[in-house]
């Protein structure tokens, strides 16, 4: 029932943004205030599960806050959500500061959280901007097997200069033209590798591939579950080659001030820790977001009697 | 327009021609994964196509199962297969999903060319004193074989369309282009990879184009004369 209300209330929402999509709607929310802070704020989400669970707890905590929410989940590709926030149909969507940088600036040096975090202000078009960003990242790691790792006493990047065999890294198409691909690893460490495109994004098909040897090290992000498994090593990146990724809440700029004084709050109780148990309620338990949300949410504080 | 320009321009970087991956390579590697399930598709479909059409059972069967077969997402059956065997073996699991996109097509073209004998002549070829084997392969598979290439023809264009995906589980191929185009937003690559798809469907479709000209003929009386005066000599 609650659903279908929901989804009811987004494809509204969704037709009346078609209608009047673009700079004509921009211009009169500056002098109709009236539209700013009454009218139900748009959360968005990737099309990516752990993403769907942090925007659900941005909405539920704002919604706590007795701030009315439309939910627009599953928004696949970064062109398209960035344009529906310029465009003002979406307020809120859960970022990861490197990813959101190398978008604006393909060719940024910075490394750090703090660098990331530092240059995006300037990086972001007009009339977006972010909140304080969570401790907790998404970030690309390399990970090769535990075997692997301790047969040839590899823990770190910087090791695999002296391993003697052939390395083949797997990850997605376009690792091998990012920055911390092959060519990194070449610059940084010392290390020439083969590239093998899975398209997954770290997921199943990177992982088997790392276990059956078809590649020696593969990119998962660092909050996917199984990497406490036991199975994999990650391998440290001690020259900071590997891209920031914190959590943070890209918003349109309007509304910024409003969302801070709830999310602030919730950014801070997310570290990388508590993003890998969200995400392992969903991977392993197969709970579905607002349940998850829900109960983190209580489990911190951040909603209920606390506030 | 600057959009094709630029793809034009990916196309012809040296890159693309030299280093450990060429566009070449990836074409080799796209048009390898196409043939080799055309020619499954060809192995398991015909005989079945035949066998539906000459006999005229089974004919609702085979064919709901094989439009079945098409209704599948192709990219979720990719994964769970690749899954499946291991990604070590990620070339069957492809195979066999391409297989399942190109059965479908062959397998009408089969069954119709053989169904569509007119009777009369399959008649006349059993008064001749011709065993259901000689009517089937003399008569009914010569005669049906314009529609055939037909079958053949479109699901190689099916199937060359759908090798993109091969890129997901690690086998490289063209799709290469498109999926790194799009995370990168390098739109030139995205459309250079696709324009070569395009070149690589055209080309095919010219072949079986030709291959149909041939059919016809062997069809329309040329063929089977050649091979009754080879039965004389």
């Amino acid at each position: 029932m609650k659903t279908s209300r929901v989804a009811l209330l987004a494809t509204a929402v969704l037709t009346l943004a078609a209608c009047g999509s673009g700079d004509p709607l921009a211009e009169p929310t500056e002098e109709g205030t009236s539209s700013g802070t009454g009218s139900a704020v748009v959360v968005g989400s990737q099309a990516y599960y752990s993403n769907e669970i942090i925007a659900e707890i941005y909405a539920q905590a704002l919604e706590d806050a007795g701030i009315d929410v439309t939910r627009q989940f599953q928004i696949g590709q970064r062109d398209v959500y960035l344009q529906a926030l310029e465009g003002g149909e979406v307020d809120i969507i859960p970022e990861y500061t490197g990813n959101l940088l190398q978008f604006y600036v393909p060719d940024t040096e910075a490394r750090s959280s703090e660098d990331v975090a530092a240059a995006l202000p300037d990086a972001l078009p007009e009339g977006l901007t972010i909140l304080e960003y969570a401790e907790g990242q998404d970030a690309d790691s390399y990970n090769v097997t535990t075997e692997f790792s301790e047969e040839n006493g590899i823990t770190s990047l910087a090791d695999l200069a002296g391993y003697d065999g052939e390395i083949v890294v797997g990850g997605n198409a376009e690792l091998e033209s990012r920055p911390y691909g092959p060519d990194g690893l070449q610059e940084l460490y010392g290390v020439d590798v083969d590239f093998l495109a899975i398209g997954d994004s770290g997921g199943p098909l990177t992982k088997d591939a790392i276990r059956d040897g078809t590649i020696t090290m593969g990119d998962i992000y660092t909050a996917d579950p199984d990497l406490a498994s036991g199975d994999f090593v990650t391998l440290e990146d001690p020259e900071s080659m590997i891209l920031a990724q914190n959590v943070v809440p890209l918003v349109t700029a309007d509304r910024a001030e409003e969302l801070a004084a709830v999310l602030d709050e919730v950014s801070a109780a997310l570290t990388t820790e508590e993003l890998i148990a969200l995400n392992a309620r969903s991977v392993n338990e197969q709970l579905d977001p607002a349940t998850i949300a829900t109960e983190w949410l209580t489990e911190q504080g951040l909603v209920g009697g606390g506030s | 327009m600057t959009l094709f320009a630029e793809a034009w321009a990916w196309l012809t970087a040296p890159e693309q021609w030299s280093g450990r991956a060429t566009l070449l390579d990836r074409v080799g590697e796209h048009l390898q994964y196409t043939l080799v399930a055309l020619l499954v598709s060809a192995l398991v479909a015909v005989p079945i196509g035949y066998l539906v059409g000459h006999t005229g059972r089974g004919r609702q069967l085979t064919v709901a199962l094989a439009g079945a077969g098409r209704a599948l997402p192709s990219l979720g059956l990719l994964t769970v297969l690749t899954l499946l065997v291991g990604i070590g073996e990620a070339d069957r699991a492809a195979t066999v999903v391409f297989v399942v996109l190109g059965v479908p097509s062959v397998l009408a073209g089969a069954y119709a060319g053989v169904e569509n004998v007119d009777g009369a002549v399959t008649d006349s070829a059993r008064a001749m004193g011709m065993t259901p084997w000689q009517v089937l392969l003399r008569v009914e598979a010569p005669l049906g074989l314009p529609l055939l290439v037909g079958g053949l023809r479109s699901a190689a264009l099916q199937i060359v369309a759908t090798a993109v995906l091969a890129a997901y589980v690690g086998l490289g191929g063209l799709g290469i282009y498109i999926l790194r185009g799009i995370s990168l937003r390098r739109y030139d690559e995205m459309l250079g990879g696709a324009i070569a798809i395009v070149a690589l469907a055209i080309v095919l479709d010219a072949v079986f184009a030709l291959l149909g000209y041939f059919a016809v003929r062997v069809a329309s009386g040329q063929g089977r004369l050649s091979t009754s005066t080879e039965g004389h000599r």
